[in-house]
């Protein structure tokens, strides 16, 4: 490996202790996705909780924007070495969502617009540690970015926090999500830099 | 999402299989159409390569790269044909 | 065959920079030394590799604007002003340093004198770089198949290659049109608008001639392109494409 002189690439070389080992500082927001934008109309879209559970529910898109919202401010970190600090977001937390529903199993298959799916156990999606979240920085959140509502777990990966989100199936098995199944670690810590298996 | 063609994994796909594959015929396993490898939809923005049917948008091959190990999958194809010129 | 796990097998090269030059504000080609370079096909490209300090890379493909008979590898890179290795490439980059690539790779977007013609050659911005190779790999060799180019830049500053392509222009197996979409010099003879079908249709050469076309440059413009010339009647197996990604601004 020969290094290139002059060449630093796109990150910020300013150290932070908000900073996962291995990761930058980005200011802008890359683009995390592996196909085409889905522009799923918010007439038809809706949101499910289903399989292992007491009662499946479905909301549909007014209906799930009259749960009550909070809004956060967290950091984010993607696999591909870039974080971005203290980014805002509007969303509903994941525990109404399950409490709705009463899983009765411990892991979760996000799945979403264009097929992308991710896996989860149900606990760190419990405990005000994750939501769909459908506002970033105060406004709609873009469709490059996963809107109408993306599913947002920032204490993961962020492959984990799936784009275009329609629901959450719970499952008895821990089934391998998109990337899950190309190698990329099944839970994905970024403090303990768990990228890939056997990480 | 920015759109490139197999053209563009050209380097990779070498890298992988030894030759180029970019004229290797190929037919998607949703849709059936079929087309060569360097007419298929590419995206770089996740944690590895997507390539996607440009008819019918169905994962053809995800190529992801760990410590110098390539992982392949290319079940999205039907048929993946070998071009001769790789013989 | 499923999911499985190989090493890699391209090898890395160091090539040295020897000259470079603006082509236009935005522009820069960049000529290089490989040491047992094996030769390319017109239309073929070469990854690039850069390394930090600190071990980050990245990878970018860049197509081989020279001809085979050319004494060097040439690039030709558009600094794209947000983007991560195209402003070091034109900006940093200078004579004596040394660039990893690999290549030269892609067998598709290749022209040389067996695949025959009529040729059709359409370009958006720098996706001139490779259709430059074949014409330079044309006239090179002697070739007598009758080419039509298209070539598409903002403005007449914006447009690669100039004199080259005027020079081509005077030669008898050549027919280049230019459009410039933004600016045109007030005595402007060429096209003045973005392709669009009518373009097409004028300076293509009849679906009934078959002619074997390549289409480069910025992805929306390589597809609008492609779709117009299928709508127009031609057949799209004799079509092929090969697209630069998304950037910005429309050629
Ligand atoms: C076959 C081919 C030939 C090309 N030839 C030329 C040429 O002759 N002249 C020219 O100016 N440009 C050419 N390009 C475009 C060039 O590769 C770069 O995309 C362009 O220079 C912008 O790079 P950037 O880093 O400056 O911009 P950025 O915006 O930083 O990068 C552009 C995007 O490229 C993606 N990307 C592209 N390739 C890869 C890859 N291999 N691995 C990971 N991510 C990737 C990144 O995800 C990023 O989003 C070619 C592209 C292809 C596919
Ligand atoms: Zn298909």
């Amino acid at each position: 490996m020969a290094v290139t002189r002059g060449f630093q690439g796109r990150r910020s070389t300013a150290e932070s202790s908000q900073l996962p080992p291995g990761q930058y500082l980005t200011r802008d927001f890359p683009v995390l996705s592996a196909g085409p934008t889905p522009y799923t109309p918010l007439e038809s879209w809706d949101f499910t909780v289903r399989g292992a559970v007491d009662t499946p529910v479905t909301w549909s898109w007014e209906e799930f924007r009259s749960l009550p919202a909070e809004s956060f401010t967290v950091d984010i970190h993607c696999v591909t070495k870039w974080s971005k600090l203290d980014t805002s977001w509007r969303g509903v937390s994941v525990d109404a969502l399950l409490g709705a529903a009463s899983p009765r199993a411990e892991y979760v298959t996000a799945f979403c617009d264009g097929g992308y799916t991710t896996n989860l156990p149900v606990a760190d999606l419990r405990g005000g540690q994750a939501w769909v979240v459908f506002e970033y920085d105060g406004n709609p959140l873009p469709p490059v970015h996963g809107g109408p509502a993306r599913l947002l777990v920032p204490h993961l990966y962020f492959w984990k926090s799936a784009k275009w989100v329609r629901g959450l199936e719970i499952r008895a098995d821990d089934e391998p999500g998109f990337w899950e199944m190309y190698g990329y670690h099944n839970y994905g810590d970024p403090w303990r830099e768990q990228r890939y298996q056997g990480d | 999402m920015t759109r490139y063609d197999g053209n563009a994994i050209a380097g990779t796909l070498e890298d992988i299989f030894g030759g180029d594959l970019t004229t290797a015929a190929c037919v998607c396993g949703q849709c059936g159409q079929s087309g060569v490898v360097a007419e298929i939809a590419i995206y770089f923005g996740g944690p590895g390569i997507v390539a996607r049917c440009p008819y019918c948008d169905h994962v053809l091959l995800v190529i992801t790269r760990h410590s110098g190990m390539y992982c392949v999958d290319v079940t999205g194809f039907a048929q993946l044909s070998t071009p001769s010129a790789l013989a | 065959m499923a999911r499985t796990a190989i090493p890699g097998r391209l090898t890395w090269q160091q090539a040295t920079v020897v000259e470079t030059r603006f082509d236009t504000p935005q522009v820069k080609s960049i000529a290089l030394t490989v040491p047992g370079w094996s030769g390319h096909r017109a239309g073929q490209h070469v990854d690039v590799r850069l390394t930090a300090p600190d071990g980050y890379q990245a990878e970018r493909s860049y197509s081989i604007a020279s001809a085979p008979e050319d004494g060097y590898v040439v690039l030709s890179v558009e600094r794209l002003d947000d983007g991560e290795v195209s402003p070091f490439l034109v900006d940093e980059l200078r004579t004596g340093d040394e660039l990893e690539l690999r290549g030269p790779v892609g067998g598709y977007f290749v022209w040389d004198e067996p695949l025959g013609g009529p040729l059709f050659l359409v370009a958006g911005g720098s996706g001139l770089a490779p259709l430059r190779a074949m014409m330079r790999h044309h006239r090179a060799t002697r070739s007598e198949v009758p080419v039509r180019a298209l070539c598409s830049a903002r403005s007449l500053e914006a447009l690669l290659y100039r004199e080259e392509l005027m020079e081509l222009a005077a030669c008898d197996p050549f027919d280049i049109s230019i459009t410039l979409t933004r600016v045109q010099p007030s005595a402007w003879r060429g096209y003045r608008r973005r392709i669009d079908s009518d373009l097409l249709a004028e300076v293509a050469w009849p679906p009934a001639d078959r002619s074997l076309t390549y289409i480069c440059g910025p992805t929306a413009f390589v597809e609008t392109a492609a779709a117009g010339l299928v709508g127009l009647g031609h057949d799209p197996a004799r079509i092929r494409t090969e697209r630069f990604g998304g950037t910005g601004v429309q050629p």
